[in-house]
């Protein structure tokens, strides 16, 4: 049992990787095939790739589900020798050059490297009653909670893609879906928005926010605020979608590393982060594609220059043990 | 895999009658990628649990609406766990193992 998390007994490993999705797992499957031992600490399996029904871009398996996919990555880098632990980190600190300790909710552990791989997270409207209501109406994932509004009224806040995604998916399942945009423009492609206008049970409210959600055991409607007039409505709703994109999560690293002005780790070609022994994969990289495949070539990237980083410490401190082989 | 499957029918007798161990039920559906993300997460925690008296049990929300509404679950997975027939703590969105172990236990 493992009781006293004393320091001198701290797990070592020579790479801790944060995030199991396409970017953390192909850099596990790297890095332990460079017999580096390897641990990923994950919330999740699979990210945002394992909440998508269906992907048909991911080359080399055609069409295949989110999830099925995200699987196969996880026992790839499993047979390779890679440990994944779910468990959430929430502290990274530098020791010493070549030195990090990791602490999560699974325990604390030390690494040479540590490889930033988590990812976004949803970004939610932050007004009263949407926590307390979340799971009770209040939804972020039409795919996952779309059938529970089947005849319902429905609201749906955002006026990117994955807003009007969620629209049309809902027109089908719901009564009436009611689209919230905080202005007059959409920034969804258009062969999406001809397809909501065609649904006939969409009606757009522009210069429109949620204010408050109200509700008891459920939600039961919502406060609405016209930012144009400053004018408050009540509309009863039995759902409100909320798909205002992604954000980073970065309070536990904007001492770390250096960030772009939107939040994303700043990475050089190599996948390197501004520090040493840091480095950083996928979706919560500046990388400007976020997409499976892009994720994980960029993991590879990654592992692969951590593996030269954990080489060059061994040259420093000239300790046994051969080298792994780079030019795998 | 050890883990009960829960219906409209056997829910009162399997939940709301058990008496001084836990019983977690999760709340999915076939059609779900989070859901099937969470699945295997489950039956490990059954296995791990296996004898401890502590029950791990999933619920189909398609195959038992009654059941869902009746815990309001509208947003899947739900994981909601139970002590002598009333709800303990409800849990939305994946779960992580090591705390799902850690709450059960506590209890």
């Amino acid at each position: 049992m493992v009781k006293l998390n004393l320091k001198k007994s701290m797990e070592q490993y020579d790479v801790v990787i944060i995030g199991g999705a396409c970017a953390g797992l192909t850099a596990a499957l790297y890095t332990a095939r460079r017999e580096l031992k390897t641990l990923v600490i994950t919330k999740t399996y699979g990210g945002q790739a394992a909440i998508t029904t269906e992907i048909e871009n991911y080359p080399g398996t055609g069409t295949i589900l989110g999830p099925e996919l995200m699987n196969k990555f996880k026992q790839q880098a499993e047979t390779a020798g890679a440990q994944i632990k779910l468990g959430e980190v929430n502290q990274v600190t530098k020791i010493e050059e070549g030195k990090f300790e990791i602490k999560s909710t699974i325990g604390a552990f030390e690494s040479k490297a540590v490889i930033l791989a988590y990812g976004l997270e949803q970004r939610t409207l932050g007004v009263p009653g949407e926590k307390k209501l979340t799971g009770r109406g209040v939804a972020y994932c039409a795919t996952c909670d779309a059938p529970f509004f089947k005849s319902k009224i429905v609201g749906v806040v955002g006026g990117g893609n994955s807003s009007f995604d969620a629209a049309e998916y809902l027109s089908n399942i719901a009564k009436k879906v009611y689209l919230f945009n905080r202005s007059d423009k959409f920034r969804a492609e258009q062969v999406l928005i001809d397809q909501v206008n065609a649904a006939g049970n969409v009606e757009s409210m522009n210069f429109t926010e949620i204010k408050e959600f109200i509700g008891e055991q459920k939600l039961e409607k919502v406060i609405l605020l016209n930012n144009q007039t400053q004018q408050e409505t009540e509309l009863n709703l039995d759902g409100v979608f909320i798909e205002i994109g992604w954000i980073t999560k970065t309070d536990m690293i904007k001492d770390l590393v250096n960030l772009d002005e939107r939040g994303y780790v700043i990475v050089d070609n190599e996948n390197k982060t501004s520090a040493p022994g840091i480095f950083a994969a996928g979706d919560i990289t500046n990388t400007p594609f976020k997409q499976a495949v892009i994720s994980a070539g960029d993991g590879a990237k990654a592992a692969m220059s951590t593996a030269k980083y954990i080489q060059m410490l061994r040259g420093k401190n000239g300790s046994i043990g051969l080298a792994p082989d780079l030019t795998r | 895999m050890s883990e009960l499957n829960l219906t409209d029918a056997n829910f009162d007798q399997e939940v709301k009658n058990y008496k001084d161990k836990p019983v977690l039920v999760d709340f999915f559906a076939t059609w779900c990628g989070p859901c099937q993300v969470m699945g295997p997460i489950i039956d490990e925690l059954s296995e791990e649990l296996a004898g401890s008296g502590i029950k791990i049990a999933k619920l189909n929300v398609d195959e038992s609406q009654a059941k869902a509404g009746e815990y309001g679950v509208m947003s899947i997975p739900t994981i909601i766990i139970f002590k002598n027939g009333e709800e303990k703590e409800r849990l939305l969105g994946i779960q992580d193992k090591a705390s799902l172990k850690q709450k059960l236990e506590a209890l």
